[in-house]
């Protein structure tokens, strides 16, 4: 089990926990977190699940391997901790994440 | 103005694969079918997101790419001699005197048919805007003069002798830096990092450009346009090391992709659930007498947004709208196996 934390745009915060083995964007979807769109449905085709992680946490969530770059170029307003919560999965290891959302997926 | 009317039976929005299953199914029991989709070409999601990513739960096909699909299911509809109609979104839809349906598209072409199928997907396709504030005030719709912000290439001419920059590390911005330099006053290239998704001829090619002093390469972001009354004069660039500068550019080709956006099927009336149409799960009729909805687009009780849903979806909607389209004929069940009507309609020798 994992915690995350999602933090929209305005500030508005979302607390929720999901079983091991699932992203951060099926989590963010499953309880209909305003601010993650997802249209391709995870499967890295899209770039509209687009996150911050918070900067304490850069290290440990890692950073987007090559193909997610390749995605992130279609993001809106790309930073150094952008990463797509399609690639990030819930295990104990980010249990307390956070990560903020963009003003929005495009 | 508006063109003389296309009359056919049926026409499809949107060509994604259920789209093009659609015109195999309703072709089977002689229903001719016009398509229109917003992309250059047939395939939807499966062509513009993933032409390459393989798909493992199409039935009968263990793996198969986005790009296959379409083709087979090309090849599958082309008995039924399918009409194409790409580069059009679909703008308004009209119910006649008489019960059929007037379509128009935002090329001002006028379809009138019995039945329309609503395809369209996670909705028509859109160019990607930069967050730039103030960017549509650069946006001059039809500018033929090629200054100002252009998603998309129409005439190359347009853009001779200007200060062109390019933003984006995909093949459509390389592709046009590569295209457009020879006739630019000034061609800039401007991507968020020093790694270029393109093809790598490409980005060989652009390279060598940079090297030889005909290409300007930044590695930042643009943050701010620059100009009076819709008239471009320079773009503000963060670069990722160092301090902010202005590029001086005439015209501004951001090329960020495509992003799906519902567009104007939310103004047809049609009874809506969070953008999704719904429809009953027998005929998968919307609310309006003729118009069905399939695929991704629609919604019912247990909807599973598989291309193998939307395939199940066009069948059971095509042996619905046959009753629409030939009122004063009977409609026997077949199969493609041992009917050999069918087989002719096929082509099967």
């Amino acid at each position: 089990m994992a915690k995350i934390t999602f933090v929209e745009h305005d500030g508005t915060e979302h607390v929720l926990e999901g079983e091991d083995g699932m992203t951060v964007m099926e989590l963010a979807i499953k309880n209909s977190v305003p601010g993650i769109d997802a249209d391709c449905g995870g499967a890295c085709a899209c770039a509209t699940c687009h996150v911050y992680v918070r900067e304490d946490w850069t290290d440990k969530v890692g950073k987007a391997v090559e193909m997610e770059e390749d995605m992130l170029d279609f993001a809106f307003d790309v930073r150094d901790n952008s990463r797509l919560s399609c690639q990030i999965k819930l295990s104990d290891a980010i249990d307390g994440l956070t990560v903020d959302l963009p003003e929005k997926q495009f | 103005m508006a063109q003389q009317a296309i009359e056919t039976d049926v026409v499809i929005i949107g060509a994604g694969p259920v789209g093009l299953f659609a015109v195999f199914e309703l072709g089977l029991l002689d229903m001719k079918a016009h398509l229109i989709d917003i992309l250059d070409k047939p395939g939807g999601q499966c062509a513009e997101l993933y032409p390459e990513k393989p798909i493992y739960d199409i039935p009968g096909m263990p793996e198969v790419s986005g790009q296959q699909l379409t083709d087979q299911l090309m090849e599958q509809a082309a008995p039924f001699d399918p009409k194409f109609h790409f580069n059009r979104m679909v703008t308004g839809l009209e119910k006649k005197a008489d019960g059929s349906w007037q379509v128009t598209t935002d090329e001002d072409e006028v379809f009138t048919c019995k039945v329309v199928v609503i395809a369209a997907g996670g909705g028509s396709f859109q160019p990607k805007k930069p967050p730039v504030p103030g960017i549509e005030a650069f946006e001059q719709g039809n500018s033929s003069d090629g200054t100002g912000v252009h998603y998309a290439v129409r005439k190359m001419e347009a853009f001779r002798d200007k200060d062109i920059l390019i933003s984006g590390g995909g093949d459509s911005a390389l592709d046009w830096v590569l295209n457009l330099q020879p006739i630019a006053k000034s061609m800039t290239l401007v991507h968020r990092r020093d790694e270029f998704r393109a093809a790598p001829d490409s980005v060989n090619k652009m390279r060598a450009l940079v090297a030889s002093g005909d290409v300007n390469l930044h590695i930042g972001q643009i943050t701010e346009l620059h100009g009076e009354n819709g008239a471009l004069t320079g773009a503000s660039l963060k670069p990722k090391e160092g301090d902010p500068i202005v590029l001086p550019c005439t015209s501004f080709l951001p090329f960020f992709g495509l992003t799906m956006k519902l567009g104007p099927i939310a103004d047809w009336g049609l009874n809506l659930n969070e953008n999704l149409i719904e429809v009953d799960t027998e005929k998968f009729a919307t609310d309006q007498d003729g118009i069905y909805a399939v695929g991704d687009i629609n919604t019912y009780p247990g909807k599973l947004k598989l291309i193998l849903s939307g395939f199940h979806e066009v069948a059971l909607m095509a042996h619905d709208a046959f009753k629409r389209v030939h009122p004063d004929q009977k409609l026997t069940f077949q199969y493609t196996t041992s009917s050999t009507s069918l087989q002719k309609k096929l082509g099967v020798q």
